[in-house]
């Protein structure tokens, strides 16, 4: 039988990029001063786990790799080696470094193991160097082992007992011989009375060797005690073995895992140079091959054939069973086993095609790990599910109208199964925050030690779940405020000293959930933005013009706006480019918003608000002609008729909307949408007022309809991505209807006003 | 059909593990750890167990012992998964009760070729 | 013909069960759906059809070329349809009774996608081998004819074998013109 063993690589890559995760996690933990052995202890069963994968699923040179590491770990573990800073540095690198090779391999590319190489040496150099007495005499052959990959099959193992076995007395030159039918071995085996306590039945091994060769038994049972003192758990036999078969090896193998626990010599007799030894005469040969120290005992041997001895061992073992159940006093309560039950889910790639070329060869379909409790509950719904399936179904088959009643409530158990339904989906592709959290304590370690600034990382809500689409989305944006926070909120520590703080600053990371929200915070205790800088550069940039008077917030606000960057010299550590106006972009690309609160000389607060997935939508139903569309519920700031006196008439054809002490531009949905409305007259609609990228604007409709949540279909997986629309959804009556994107629809706006303008020499 | 636990925290070498087995035949339970391993074992009527010996919650050589406390598995055969380098573990796990080991890396032949001869 | 959803497998039978029932395995012979188009006639692989609906209202997409009708809700799934007639430049027709959309299968630089083409009416199946089939004439660096598979001639009439995988990533189509020199040019 062959398995093809690529059908688990998939898996093995997962769990060891959890590996990796949770080994970075540890080391960041690690004090070499002060640290626990059970954090140690986990690094080193990552690693392990990881070189026994690798070994098992053909990946030599990770198991090669893993190997180095893996072995220093082990002598820290032990307390054989002390953990010093560099190692934590050395390991971490290394997990990078693996998480590179594992990378490419997954996506099935040659690995650059130059870095690996490198690090290989260095982990060389330590394990070689100043080592305590109390490590391990392997320790040359474990380095060499290096240079060759360790072939770690079975015939090592073999010739490893083997070498043990000729320890114990027997000649080497023995191994030598042949299966061929010109002699036979003689084995003499006294197993260790507690053998059959570890498993290991002598009718198994005899059945090994018969299955090698005519196998004679003789068992001796000088050995067995007085029946009062006689212990049935305890085997007190001993047997003289002709077998007529079999190499050395195969012979050995067969007692491999009981030769430390039994008396054994294995013997080849020539029969072309001694006489046939006959069965009468075993005993006596017995007696010489083993060197018992008391010799006589053989004496009392008796023939037994090996169905008896079988049967006989079987009877004991049994009596043992009974016994013991009958002791059997307390009957343990089981505690509930959670476990988790991986679930394949094609997890569909909607961002388009856009990426790098080497990701599209990776496959797209990810795992997800799920919590058994939340299949049952699924399993559970589902049931119910059909329960009112089939009740609806009866009721339907002779329905009259005195069943009305009936029905109604049928239907509204069915809207309630169908809901709890929907939201034990939804459960099953969240996933707690810690996953995107453990991420940054090494970031702020990383960041912290090229900055000379000391900072405490706190995490708080890594439980809070959130949908693994949003999870994955938001790693980058949440970076990006965290390099931020780090870089212009938290003081250098002479800053802070001066400032009367402590040395220290802090971080710290909250997640929780509000409403239909998670709300994740970014807070530091730095010293806070700086308004008037802020506002300086505001009006040099052109953002704002001198005379406005802004409230604060409106001042922090301006930190989101398109070109704007307060850093006087752009660093590297929260450059590179990317401003806050991008972060927030992201953010509303999944429907979110992010603010920012902040007290001079206290600290920033940035909070970003996200719905809790991407597959559901609460939707405004809107009418435009024959048309619905679809408006999230989350930028609608209000609705309402139109009064002509409420709208000016500014440049031309710009109509605002004068909403209380705010002009809202109005933007006609069917002209930018391209469809026959049922009005022109703004009168006779309703105006929808809806918030993105900071501005509002007002949404000439035809009707409002209802509101209601929708499930998020994608348009570029069979079309293609369409200006001012996010997706698609299917309505009660099977129809499609778009969802508008707002902020796309505010760019196509800002497009045409940027070349109206341009047309416009008077503009200019 | 013999039933088999396969206790191992790497869900790629349980998955490995369970296929193989149960392509020969073989009746499977999974757990990621000792303890798991423990309750579920405590439901009965396994004929041999296969467990990882680096394990969280509870590793390999525990769940031997605690194993051997139980009436039911005072003889059933245990047998071990461990690497070549952790010779110690290998003693270790005897002197705990284990019956034997399986080497990693090893093949799903050379793991079927192991348990079929245990078994019988 | 009604308006409902027409299944393939009913009136077509698969190619295993074409090249079962004459016994032998020609693997050079594959069949076409043929459909009608301003008098003409057009061929697609049977393979990459899904299926062939009646033509419904679909939700029209803003700012779409005139040839994309909309989309459609193809069983939970949002399909694109595309009027091929106004794709090749043709004269709009309405839609009426037997207005068909077939549901086809294409591959594309980003997966395969399922797309519905409007057509005026469904023809029939052929089945035809390579021999059968004709080249299309070079008409020089300017047309593009690579959307062409083949041409053939059943029973006095020519059939046009379309490469839908071409034909639906092309940017620039061929007018109703080209088409008609290919044609000629065949005969």
């Amino acid at each position: 039988m062959s398995i093809d063993l690529s059908q688990f690589h998939q898996v093995f890559f997962e769990e060891s990029f959890e590996g990796l995760d949770s080994m970075e996690g540890g080391l960041l933990d690690l004090n070499p001063d002060d640290f626990d052995v059970e954090t140690i202890n986990t690094i080193f069963r990552a690693a392990h786990s990881i070189k026994g994968g690798a070994g098992t699923f053909g990946f030599q040179i990770v198991a090669d790799f893993t190997h180095v590491l893996e072995t220093l770990l082990d002598e820290i573990r032990a307390g054989t080696r002390s953990l010093e800073a560099d190692h934590i540095d050395l390991i971490l690198r290394s997990v990078d470094c693996l998480r590179e090779i594992m990378q490419a391999l997954q996506d099935e590319d040659e690995p650059d193991m130059t870095t690996a190489d490198e690090l290989k040496v260095e982990f060389e150099a330590i394990l070689a160097g100043e080592s305590q007495p109390k490590t391990k005499e392997s320790q040359p052959e474990r380095a060499s082992s290096k240079e060759t990959p360790p072939k770690e099959t079975q015939s090592t193992q073999a010739s490893a007992s083997e070498s043990e076995t000729t320890a114990d007395g027997s000649d080497s030159d023995e191994t030598s011989e042949s299966t061929e039918s010109t002699g036979h071995w003689e084995i003499y085996f006294k197993p260790d009375a507690d053998v059959l306590k570890t498993g290991n039945e002598p009718v198994r091994m005899f059945r090994e060797l018969e299955a090698l060769g005519l196998l004679t038994s003789d068992a001796v049972l000088c050995d067995v005690p007085d029946f009062s003192s006689l212990e049935p758990e305890s085997c007190y036999m001993a047997w003289n073995l002709t077998l007529e078969g079999g190499t050395r090896e195969e012979v050995d193998e067969v007692f491999e895992w009981v030769i430390d626990e039994s008396e054994l010599s294995i013997r080849w007799v020539d029969e072309t140079a001694t006489s046939s030894i006959s069965t009468d005469e075993s005993a006596s040969t017995a007696e010489d091959v083993s060197e018992q120290e008391d010799g006589s005992e053989s004496a009392r041997s008796e023939e037994v054939s090996e169905a008896d001895v079988e049967k006989a061992l079987e009877e004991v073992i049994e009596e043992c069973k009974h016994i013991d159940e009958e002791d059997e006093t307390v009957a343990e309560a089981d505690e509930p086993v959670v476990e988790d039950t991986v679930v394949e889910t094609a997890v569909a790639d909607k961002t388009p095609a856009a990426k790098k070329a080497k990701k599209s060869s990776a496959p797209e379909s990810t795992s997800i790990r799920v919590g058994i409790d939340k299949i049952d509950s699924l399993i559970n719904m589902v049931g119910e599910l059909v329960i009112t399936q089939s009740m609806l179904g009866q009721l339907g088959e002779d329905f009259d109208m005195a069943k009305l009643v009936r029905l109604q409530e049928g239907l509204a158990q069915l809207e309630q199964n169908t809901r709890e339904l929907q939201e034990s989906v939804m459960r099953i592709r969240m996933l707690p925050i810690s996953f995107t959290f453990s991420r940054f304590p090494r970031l702020v370690r990383d960041l912290s030690k090229a900055m000379d600034k000391k900072i405490e990382l706190v995490l708080l809500g890594e439980n809070t779940e959130l949908d693994k689409t949003v999870m994955e989305k938001i790693g980058d944006p949440m970076v990006h405020l965290i390099r931020n926070s780090l870089d212009h909120g938290i003081e250098s520590p002479e800053d802070r000293l001066a400032a009367g703080k402590s040395e220290t600053g802090t971080i710290t990371l909250n997640a929780f959930h509000q409403g239909g929200n998670i709300v994740i915070q970014i807070i530091d205790d730095g010293k806070g933005l700086d308004k008037d800088r802020i506002h300086q550069k505001a009006i040099e940039k052109g953002l704002v013009t001198k005379d406005e008077i802004l409230s604060d917030e409106q001042i922090y606000e301006l930190i989101f706006k398109a070109g704007f960057s307060t850093a006087d010299v752009v660093s590297d550590i929260s450059g590179r480019g990317v401003g806050m106006d991008v972060v927030r972009r992201n953010i509303q690309e999944l429907n979110g918003s992010v603010e920012v609160v902040s007290v001079p000389g206290e600290g920033s607060t940035f909070t970003i608000r996200l719905p809790l997935t991407l597959a559901i939508l609460d939707g405004q139903l809107v009418r435009v002609g024959e048309e619905i569309f679809i408006l999230p519920l989350v930028s609608i700031v209000e609705s309402l008729q139109v009064d002509l006196k409420m709208i000016n008439n500014v440049g031309g054809n710009n109509e605002v909307l004068r909403l209380r002490d705010e002009y809202v531009p109005i933007l006609k949905l069917h002209e930018q949408l391209n469809v026959e409305p049922e009005n022109y007259d703004l009168e006779k609609g309703l105006l929808v007022v809806v918030e993105a990228d900071n501005s509002k604007v007002g949404l000439f409709v035809d009707d409002l309809l209802a509101q209601q949540q929708v499930v998020i279909k994608s348009l570029e997986q069979n079309y293609q991505k369409v200006e001012g629309i996010s997706g698609a959804t299917i309505l009660g009556d099977g129809r499609v209807a778009l969802i508008v994107d707002i902020s796309g629809v505010l760019r196509i706006v800002n497009q045409l006003k940027g070349k109206k303008a341009a047309d416009d020499p008077r503009a200019a | 059909m013999p039933k088999i636990l396969a206790v191992d925290d790497s869900a790629s070498m349980r998955q490995m593990v369970t296929f193989t087995l149960k392509g020969a035949g073989f009746d499977v339970s999974e757990a990621a750890d000792g303890q798991q391993a423990l309750n579920i074992a405590k439901q009965g009527g396994f004929d041999l167990v296969l467990s990882d010996v680096n394990m969280p919650v509870m590793d390999g050589i525990q769940l031997v012992r605690e194993l051997r406390t139980l009436a039911e598995y005072k003889f059933t055969p245990i047998l071990m998964l461990t690497t070549e380098s952790a010779s110690d573990k290998k003693i270790e796990g005897k002197q705990a009760g284990a019956t034997g080991w399986i080497v990693k890396p090893f093949n799903p032949d050379q793991l079927l070729n192991t348990i079929k001869k245990v078994l019988g | 013909m009604s308006e409902q959803a027409l299944s393939t497998s009913a009136s077509v039978q698969t190619k295993e069960d074409v090249e079962n029932a004459l016994g032998s395995h020609d693997a050079a012979t594959d069949q076409y759906l043929t459909f009608f188009m301003n008098n003409e006639e057009y061929g697609v692989d049977i393979l990459s059809v899904q299926e062939i609906r009646g033509w419904e209202a679909a939700t029209t997409i803003p700012n779409s070329p005139d040839y994309v009708k909309g989309v459609m809700n193809l069983r939970g799934t949002i399909v694109p349809i595309i009027d091929l007639r106004l794709r090749f430049g043709m004269p709009q027709v309405d839609y009426g009774a037997v207005t068909v959309v077939i549901v086809l299968k294409v591959g594309t630089e980003t997966g395969d996608k399922i797309i519905g083409i409007v057509v005026d009416a469904v023809s029939d199946v052929y089945s035809l081998t390579s021999e059968e089939m004709r080249q299309p004439p070079d008409l020089g660096e300017q047309v593009n004819t690579t959307f062409i598979k083949g041409l053939a001639d059943v029973e006095g009439k020519m059939v046009i074998l379309l490469n839908i995988d071409v034909l639906l990533n092309l940017q620039e189509m061929p007018d109703t013109e080209t088409l008609k020199r290919i044609v000629a040019e065949t005969e």
